[in-house]
């Protein structure tokens, strides 16, 4: 009950996208068309729930303060390290499903092949595996919280452009054409997401 | 300091700004704007790790295989993160609990990774080590204007010390709630996107489809 709870908690009240404001430079950059912003969807899905699950491995058995006490060196914290810790595992596991995708899923390669390099420089995938170590998630949690946080934020960028197809057949000033409005949309978005923040499961 | 130097300074600043021309950085523009006090531990920040890391990875440019790298500016940038994250936990514990993991996320701040392949990788050190400079500062420009807005009228201070005197201690200003929440800072961004845009048109985007205004046809009275 506690993962439903935080799967919930993480789509919708916490959405990284947009109450975070994490990840926003793809999310403005490819909200153009519905098709793409699906595809880097899935991309961000399927990368935040193998990176959080990952990291959260490594931070509880080899970063974590104390955490080195199953090797003999309890006084040991390597959490200095965190950082660039994380960014390599992401940057890894982005090349690795690159490289497995291209080998055994051609198809699902080429509809996602110009978002996976995109997604290692994605704070969203970096934001997620933060958080995690700041709430001090157990195994199980960082799986939930790694699916859920993807599917929040693919849900939040569909949205947006669904939104923004409709949004070029409108008169907008001309200072404010383009990015001025997106922003302005993003914001009433937010806006919207902020009526979950009241929710208690 | 010469003209050319000065130009890749001040350039960033208004004519090509990081955040609302280039589309950079928008992710920590928003979240940490809510005080000014972080804000400005942000902007210093980012400005430092740009500065340096353009020149870092400048002097590195002609050793590294273009295969691998954005590997080599990650593990750059992330080491000049490390530091700088460190060095705020040192001397600014609160500030740093404020602004959570949003220094932890400059390494994927689009503006460091965007100026290092789009500069760094193709001038010498002093001049990228300028051009990150600038752009920290274009970044911080903005950053500072939206913080001063949703500080002072969202809690009546600067710096945390009052400066419009709040009703509910008896003065005469109501705040403004709405600019402490998140969204208030993408509104306020849009806006100062379109000010600028509106001082120089230049900068405005063309439209993809132009609404078109079908005569009226005359009718016969």
């Amino acid at each position: 009950m506690d993962l439903v709870n935080l799967f919930i908690k993480a789509v919708f009240v916490e959405n990284l996208a947009l109450t975070f404001f994490l990840g926003m430079c793809t999310f403005l950059a490819v909200s153009k068309k519905i098709g793409t912003a699906l595809g880097l969807g899935i991309a961000v899905i399927v990368v935040q729930s193998l990176t959080i699950p990952i990291n959260n491995l490594i931070y509880q058995f080899l970063i974590k303060d104390r955490a080195l006490a199953w090797a003999g060196l309890p006084e040991i914290s390597l959490d200095f390290l965190g950082l660039i810790t994380y960014i390599s595992v992401i940057a890894a596991v982005v090349q690795v499903l690159e490289m497995f995708l291209d080998r055994y899923v051609p198809s699902l390669y080429n509809s996602l092949g110009i978002f996976l390099p995109l997604i290692t420089v994605n704070c969203a995938i970096l934001g997620g595996c933060l958080f995690m170590v700041e709430r001090d998630y157990n195994f199980s949690e960082s799986v939930t919280y790694g699916v859920a946080s993807g599917v929040g934020w693919a849900l939040a960028i569909v949205a947006m452009a669904g939104v923004r197809e409709k949004l070029k057949y409108s008169d907008i000033p001309e200072g404010l054409q383009g990015l001025g409005v997106t922003f302005i949309t993003a914001g009433l978005m937010a806006l919207g997401f902020m009526a979950f923040s009241g929710i208690q499961l | 300091m010469s003209y050319q130097h000065k130009k890749i300074i001040f350039e960033p600043i208004v004519d090509n700004n990081p955040v609302i021309l280039q589309v950079l950085g928008i992710c920590s523009a928003l979240a940490v704007t809510s005080k000014l006090s972080t804000t400005i531990t942000m902007c210093l920040a980012l400005t430092i790790v740009t500065a340096f890391s353009n020149a870092a990875i400048s002097l590195v440019r002609n050793h590294t295989p273009s295969s691998i790298r954005i590997i080599v500016q990650m593990t750059i940038i992330s080491s000049l993160v490390i530091v700088t994250d460190q060095f705020i936990k040192a001397y600014a514990f609160s500030i740093s609990k404020d602004l959570s993991v949003f220094v932890g996320l400059i390494i994927t701040n689009c503006i460091v990774m965007g100026r290092a392949e789009a500069y760094a990788m193709k001038h010498p050190p002093f001049p990228s080590f300028l051009d990150g400079l600038g752009n920290g500062l274009g970044y911080s420009a903005l950053l500072m204007v939206v913080g001063v807005i949703r500080e002072l009228f969202g809690s009546g201070s600067l710096f945390g010390y009052p400066i419009l005197p709040l009703d509910r201690d008896g003065g005469w200003y109501v705040p403004n709630g709405l600019l402490l929440l998140p969204p208030s800072a993408f509104f306020l961004i849009g806006m100062i996107i379109w000010v600028v845009r509106s001082w120089k048109p230049a900068q405005v985007e063309q439209p993809e489809y132009k609404i078109y205004h079908a005569p009226r046809p005359e009718v016969a009275s």
